[in-house]
């Protein structure tokens, strides 16, 4: 168990590494698409946790990712505030959002929960064009691309990639402090059996209106900065798409998984193109063709996989008895 | 007046479309869990292929009845091929490969006959039909023959398939594999073929609903987004574990989408697909389980 | 054919768990069998097992042709209903689509009538409500259901997993008293699983008793009901 961990700790670390390696070896344009990964992997964590952890499914989260990225937008368009304060306060009031949608959730189970997220995504960006006033209407904001601060010797995508960086190594380690520790295991038994965890005293409502005002948080974070990162909003780019395209990055990368967010955000921003190379004709086709092979081969995401993998291979360590064990359903991964 | 039950009876026409495709929906969710986020896309492709075969020469009720016999036939292969292998993995896994299912589908429809909209013919005649209420010369209705036709060809369907369900020895069966898989197998009924055969029927009635919209709409690989759409408005309303609910709920979506387009001003076409969610999130707060559904309750 | 059932070292797998561990027994047709032993015994599974609801190892031969590797949907066409624990009721159907289901699986050809009215003849208060929804009836009404569902196949081997949980003593007797006229009358194998152990061998003529996986007594019924040291023992009565 230790030397899981250990092993695990030091494959992050080396990973980090390489991160803040690449802004000198990558185009600006790559770089460009590896920070669009990152925040996608906030958004997606922010869906995990509700999603994977909590058991509510969501397929609205891209509204929570517009709400940020409008927030952050606006702030900096009408009032001239610098980008990196419209990122907590875009997260901050996405936690109040969350949460105030959470309320109502508590009544809805499973599907139904999941077709009132439906319906708000495809709300989305219907409300953002209509009040025209604050969001520049169907038009959109143009907004600038922030340059490196204390005048660092960084271009601008090499100054946003170490930002949004940052951000994800903090949000990342956050979270996993969160759903490892007593809150996580709380709204995963909130999930497995939310009448037996209450029964153990846990106030299923206030942790699930939780959930959903952290997750929202997140993704309203990561919404935030892709506002100044692209440096410019639409409302059509936060149409139900988004929302669906989260949550495969979610389920493909696993579900109940901290990793899986960051092999999720992959999977979403490189695999379309991929599609597009083998077929310029169908490259949705191609794509559709991904899904269904990599639910095929991995039901529990990549996380998942990698798991069972991990314990496939530790498992022939184990001494005879402990191979009655009963295995726990890859339910939660790290 | 007589825009009045115009509208009605347009609103029951296309009522009767999304009330095909939530009972199709509807159907699969109560056999599996899953809701089959293809069902639009499917009844697309279907409706495709009877274009081809309508572009072929064939006559128009050998290539509908020709294009249910296909529909049949894919349904019951799709379930038994790509959604077999992962029907024990977790709902959202299923959720994903249906998706995967619909791009794919949307895409390949795209690439094998263009995005260039096609006309598709009805088999009613073009003149429109008047009637009169009785209230005098100059109150008169005109009602489209395709509008009459669609509801009347969607009322056969959808009764075809009750009396299916509720009278026939398969009917029955397929009813006890959704409802209880486990004692179903204990009576000797092979559960996974009824799944499939329940995929094969909602492949058919989502055909139909295809085949009558595209003359309205024109047919073109993006067919069945909005009609999807109300579609799951209508199955929510009725509530999706009541097939008779979702049915009920596709006339109302319907009528209630025509009377509010035409009598409230600020909504012109693009907002009626608000109106449709706006439904929705109001039916899922006062209750969840729609209309007709009954809360579940499930033993601890 | 001598034995109707015969079972030799059979395991049953949950996940990983090993819950019978080479439990061996055979059923003469037309005899009645029961198996006795506390909670968690492994008498539930030893009826999965038969039915393929579990994962096994070792051999299971119905009338000389062997179970492994086939579907549940099989077994039954070979002529095993099983009357499963809870009942398997269809609540949202009527009794008589609960009745018409049982009939499924038959090979045997035969007007569904007959069925019925026989069916009928053994639970009248079955044939009163034959409209009414499954949900809707009685515990006692119920496992009658569930057991005249396990007729309408015809089978001939019937297996029966607690008939008596949860319901009345009067109810239970009755259940029994109508278990035995089916035994006489169409000569169908029963394998009882029951934890009421002085009802069920009054009723069977065989008995085994299961501890934990294995069977760790076995015999003619009346011989295990008069010694008194075995009773204690492993009966409690």
């Amino acid at each position: 168990m230790r030397r899981a961990r250990l092993a695990r700790d030091a494959a992050i670390l080396v990973l980090l590494a390489a991160a803040c390696a690449l802004p000198f070896l990558l185009s600006n344009f790559r770089l460009f698409q590896f920070t669009q990964v990152y925040i996608y992997a906030i958004a997606i964590l922010g869906l995990n946790m509700l999603t994977g952890y909590n058991g509510q499914f969501s397929l609205g989260h891209g509204a929570f990712y517009a709400v940020g990225a409008y927030v952050s937008a606006i702030m900096m368009d009408r009032w001239g505030i610098p980008y990196g304060w419209t990122i907590p306060v875009a997260g901050v009031l996405c936690l109040v959002v969350g949460f105030l949608f959470g309320l109502p959730a508590l009544r809805l189970q499973g599907l139904y929960l999941a077709l009132a997220t439906f319906s708000l995504a495809l709300a989305v960006p219907q409300i953002l064009k209509y009040f025209e006033h604050w969001t520049g209407g169907s038009q959109g904001l143009v907004l600038s691309k922030p340059s490196a601060p204390f005048g660092l010797p960084l271009n601008s995508d090499q100054w946003l990639y170490f930002l949004t960086l940052a951000v994800l190594a903090v949000l990342f380690w956050a979270g996993a402090n969160l759903l490892r520790g007593r809150v996580g295991r709380a709204i995963v038994a909130i999930r497995d059996n939310h009448i037996a965890a209450e029964a153990m005293g846990i106030n299923s409502a206030r942790y699930k209106s939780l959930v959903f005002g952290v997750s929202a948080a997140y993704t309203g974070v990561a919404g935030a900065l892709s506002a100044s990162v692209i440096a410019y909003v639409a409302p059509d780019s936060f149409n139900v798409f988004l929302s669906i395209t989260l949550l495969i990055g979610s389920v493909i990368g696993g579900l109940a998984s901290i990793s899986g967010a960051l092999f999720g955000a992959f999977f979403i921003q490189f695999v379309p193109n991929w599609a597009q190379d083998i077929s310029k004709a169908a490259p949705w086709a191609i794509f559709g063709v991904f899904l269904i092979g990599f639910m095929y081969v991995m039901p529990f995401g990549i996380a998942g996989a990698i798991r069972l993998l991990w314990i496939r291979v530790t498992r022939a360590r184990v001494s005879p008895e402990g191979r009655n064990a009963v295995p726990s359903q890859a339910h939660t991964t790290t | 007046m007589e825009i009045f039950v115009q509208q009605v009876v347009s609103g029951l026409a296309t009522g009767g479309i999304y009330a095909s495709l939530a009972l199709a929906l509807v159907m699969i969710y109560r056999a599996t869990d899953v809701v089959n986020f293809a069902q639009g896309e499917m009844a697309m492709f279907a409706t495709y292929i009877c274009w081809s075969m309508l572009d072929a020469g064939l006559p128009y009720w050998v290539a509908f009845v020709g294009t249910l016999a296909i529909a049949f036939v894919g349904g019951v292969t799709l379930q038994r091929v790509i959604i077999r292998p992962v029907e024990q993995a977790p709902i959202l896994t299923i959720v994903i490969v249906t998706l995967g299912l619909l791009v794919i589908f949307n895409s390949l429809a795209g690439w094998i006959w263009t995005y260039v909209q096609k006309p598709f013919p009805s088999p009613f005649p073009s003149r429109p039909f008047k009637a009169s209420l009785g209230l005098g010369e100059g109150h008169e209705i005109i009602f489209g023959a395709h509008e009459l036709g669609q509801i009347g060809i969607t009322l056969l369907v959808l009764l075809a398939v009750y009396l299916f369900f509720r009278f026939t020895p398969l009917g029955l069966a397929m009813r006890a594999a959704a409802h209880n898989p486990v004692s179903s197998r204990l009576v000797g009924i092979r559960v996974g073929w009824m799944l499939a055969l329940g995929w094969g029927l909602a492949a058919v009635v989502g055909a139909v609903a295809g085949m009558l919209v595209a003359p309205i709409l024109t047919l073109e690989p993006n067919l069945m987004g909005g009609v999807q759409l109300y579609a799951f408005a209508a199955a929510t309303l009725g509530g999706f574990a009541s097939p008779g609910g979702a049915v009920l709920g596709g006339f109302i979506v319907g009528v209630v989408e025509n009377l509010v387009g035409t009598y409230v001003s600020f909504i012109g076409t693009e907002l009626k697909l608000t109106v449709a969610l706006g439904m929705i999130i109001v039916v899922l707060l006062v209750r969840p389980t729609g209309l007709f559904g009954s809360s579940v309750v499930k033993r601890v | 054919m001598s034995t109707l059932l015969e079972v030799q070292d059979l395991e049953a797998f949950y996940g990983r768990t090993k819950a019978l561990h080479g439990v061996s027994f055979g059923m003469a047709p037309g005899s009645i069998t029961t198996i006795l032993g506390a909670n968690g015994a492994g008498k539930t599974t030893t009826l999965r097992a038969i039915s393929r609801m579990v994962r096994t190892a070792g051999s299971i031969r119905f009338d000389g042709q062997p179970l492994e590797g086939r579907a549940t949907e099989d077994v039954v066409r070979l002529g095993i209903a099983h009357a499963p624990e809870g009942r398997g009721t269809f609540v949202h159907l009527t009794v008589e689509e609960n009745l018409r289901l049982g009939a499924w699986g038959r090979r045997r050809p035969g007007s569904l009538q007959e069925d019925f009215d026989r069916v009928f003849g053994y639970f009248p208060v079955l044939g009163e409500r034959r409209r009414q929804m499954a949900g809707t009836l009685s515990g006692g009404e119920q496992q009658m259901l569930a057991v005249a569902r396990a007729l309408m196949l015809r089978p001939r081997l019937l297996l029966l997993d607690e008939p008596s949980l949860g319901l009345a003593p009067l109810v239970v007797r009755e259940i029994f008293r109508i278990l035995r006229a089916i035994n006489e009358q169409s000569g169908v194998t029963v394998l009882l699983v029951e934890q009421n152990a002085a009802l069920a061998l009054d009723l069977a003529d065989h008995v085994f008793l299961l501890e934990t996986g294995r069977v760790v007594m076995s015999g003619p019924s009346d011989v295990l009901r008069r010694d008194d040291a075995i009773r204690r023992a492993y009966l409690g009565y």
